[in-house]
């Protein structure tokens, strides 16, 4: 059995003109330690699945189960890295991070403990210079490394990201990209990512996860990316497999599935 | 280039210096530009200030001699705060004792909106079901004049302290509900979602999340109500009698002082621009938004 299993997963939202089938039969099994990106036009639902795994909105038919054991609620072993920070703009840096070192590791960790474990978190993501600052004053690619922060401060079982660095322009979306590869080099968490950036999903990911256009979505092809770790962007961008995946990618996305008219 | 700026060099050569280049503006020392601004902001307000005092004169020497002159007011109000806590009798005080007990209602009646009020607006805010049987009510009864109430007060409490508190409390609680109910409402839903993954109880989310995110709409909600507040119980006190400012421009109009009725409007202004100062610092102290 797999780490993560998501198995014929249907959502169908009631709408005013009948229901709205967003997904169908979507099949996913992630293993223990893989980095996993969803990609596919917008609309398509690439955050539906991911708000299933992570337990904020109910599969209509199917289930995810996490080792074996079935999510149909929020919890903290499932983190979430939401696409705008979603920090507690009352809270300074290290608050936000502190509020779900406390809830996760309350009972289990000393105060202390706690304290360092936080400051940790936040160093990992290279925030460790702005503890008491409160998020409306610092910049975007900061708060999106705070958001992370907070979710592996969690201890994720499986740390989820829908579409973290979308809001972000290219310079820093790199910087942050490095950040999370470094990371996951010394963590090896098991992520589950939402993109529509073919270099993100490339670059990052152990199998990248092509979805169909919706309305009733699905996976369409799954593409295994067999390159050797650390990557490093700019040796990459010469590097003919490198190459190949990210055309295979974009024949995917913009032969097969073309972009509804519509959107 | 080098051609180029020679050519233009020698064309200005050539033109007549019928007019002067325009000189370039000296460069203003910070410290100039401070005191520019300090008498800027001193200057301005005391020319409105000297037309008010103007017309105000006017209207003593061309309308009616009944209205005193900036003088006589002035020398009023000397006389009224250099003992502004005087005891003569109970129905004889300073103008500070007034003032004291008129504050006293308003936060008698204040402090009641804001414990029926917010917790009001936090059901309406957060339930569909609540906001729908609330808010009729609070249309209806949101631009009923505050005044209106006061005879309703006196029948059900039989005295005038609570009647005027209880003109206050309803006038100054639809600011409190509106704005709380609109905070909850505005709470963006990934704060919630962080919640849920987070599992934060009942408690938690109200203590963590529901109350920071909707402080500042409420601390909006209790500025404005205090200062309805405020205006409210002049207008009370005029009708209920008793110690307090109203009462005592009431007061005066009967002994026909009217140099001391414009001292009781200036501290009426006064006191209700520290009102609003106090919580201005509440606010800055307590509302994320505007550390």
């Amino acid at each position: 059995m797999a780490y993560l299993n998501i198995s014929n997963v249907d959502v169908v939202f009631p709408s005013a003109n009948g229901a709205f089938i967003a997904l169908r039969e979507v099949d996913l099994t992630i293993e223990k330690g893989e980095f996993i990106s969803i990609i596919g036009h917008s609309g398509c639902g690439k955050s539906t699945v991911l708000n299933v795994v992570a337990g904020l909105l109910q599969a209509t038919r199917g289930g995810v189960l996490l080792e074996n054991k079935e999510v149909n609620s929020p919890g903290p072993d499932r983190a979430v890295v939401f696409q705008n920070h979603s920090l507690l703009p009352w809270l300074t840096v290290y608050e936000n991070v502190r509020i779900a070192v406390d809830k996760v590791f309350g009972k289990s960790k000393s105060k202390a403990e706690r304290h360092d474990w936080t400051v940790h978190n936040l160093h990992l993501v290279h925030m460790d210079h702005a503890l008491d600052k409160l998020p409306g004053a610092i910049s975007g690619g900061m708060k999106q490394r705070v958001g992370i922060a907070r979710a592996l401060a969690m201890q994720p079982k499986v740390l989820l990201m829908d579409e973290p660095f979308g809001a972000l322009d290219a310079l820093t979306r790199a910087h942050l990209q490095e950040s999370v590869m470094e990371i996951q080099a010394a963590l090896d968490n098991t992520v589950l990512m939402i993109t529509h950036d073919v270099d993100e999903a490339v670059l990052l990911s152990d199998r990248i996860v092509m979805m169909t256009n919706g309305p009733a979505a699905t996976v369409g092809e799954i593409l295994k990316v067999e390159l050797p770790r650390p990557r490093n962007r700019l040796e990459l961008a010469d590097d003919p497999t490198y190459n190949h995946y990210r055309a295979e990618v974009l024949r995917f996305l913009y032969e097969r599935q073309r972009r509804p008219e519509a959107a | 280039m080098e051609g180029q700026t020679q050519a233009i060099a020698a064309n200005t050569e050539r033109q007549p210096p019928s007019s002067p280049p325009p000189p370039m503006p000296a460069p203003i020392s910070p410290a100039r530009q401070r005191t520019v601004a300090i008498v800027r902001a001193i200057l301005l307000p005391s020319a409105v200030f000297l037309l008010v005092l103007a017309v105000w004169t006017l209207v003593h020497y061309q309308v009616t001699r009944d209205i005193p002159t900036p003088v006589e007011a002035w020398t009023q109000a000397v006389a009224v705060f250099s003992h502004p806590f005087y005891v003569t009798g109970p129905n004889d005080m300073g103008i500070g004792w007034q003032v004291l007990y008129s504050l006293g209602r308003v936060m008698a009646g204040f402090a009641l909106a804001v414990v029926v009020g917010i917790p009001v607006g936090f059901l309406m805010g957060s339930s569909r079901a609540m906001h729908q049987a609330f808010y009729p009510l609070v249309q209806i009864l949101r631009p009923v004049s505050p005044l209106a109430w006061l005879p309703i007060g006196l029948l059900v409490f039989q005295a005038k302290d609570p009647s005027a508190i209880f003109v206050i409390f309803v006038t100054s609680i639809w600011p409190v509900i509106v704005n709380t109910a609109a905070g909850v409402q505005a709470i963006p839903q990934d704060y919630l979602n962080v919640a849920r993954v987070l599992q934060l109880g009942k408690l938690e989310v109200t203590r963590r999340i529901l109350i920071p995110a909707t402080l500042p709409h409420i601390l909006t909600g209790m500025r404005l109500s205090l200062s309805v507040a405020w205006m409210v119980i002049v207008a009370a006190e005029m009708l209920t009698g008793g110690i307090g400012i109203g009462f005592y421009v009431w007061d005066e109009w009967n002994n026909l002082n009217v140099s001391s009725i414009i001292v009781a409007i200036g501290v009426i202004g006064l006191v209700g621009i520290v009102l609003e100062s106090l919580m201005n610092l509440v606010q800055h102290h307590f509302d994320y938004s505007r550390r």
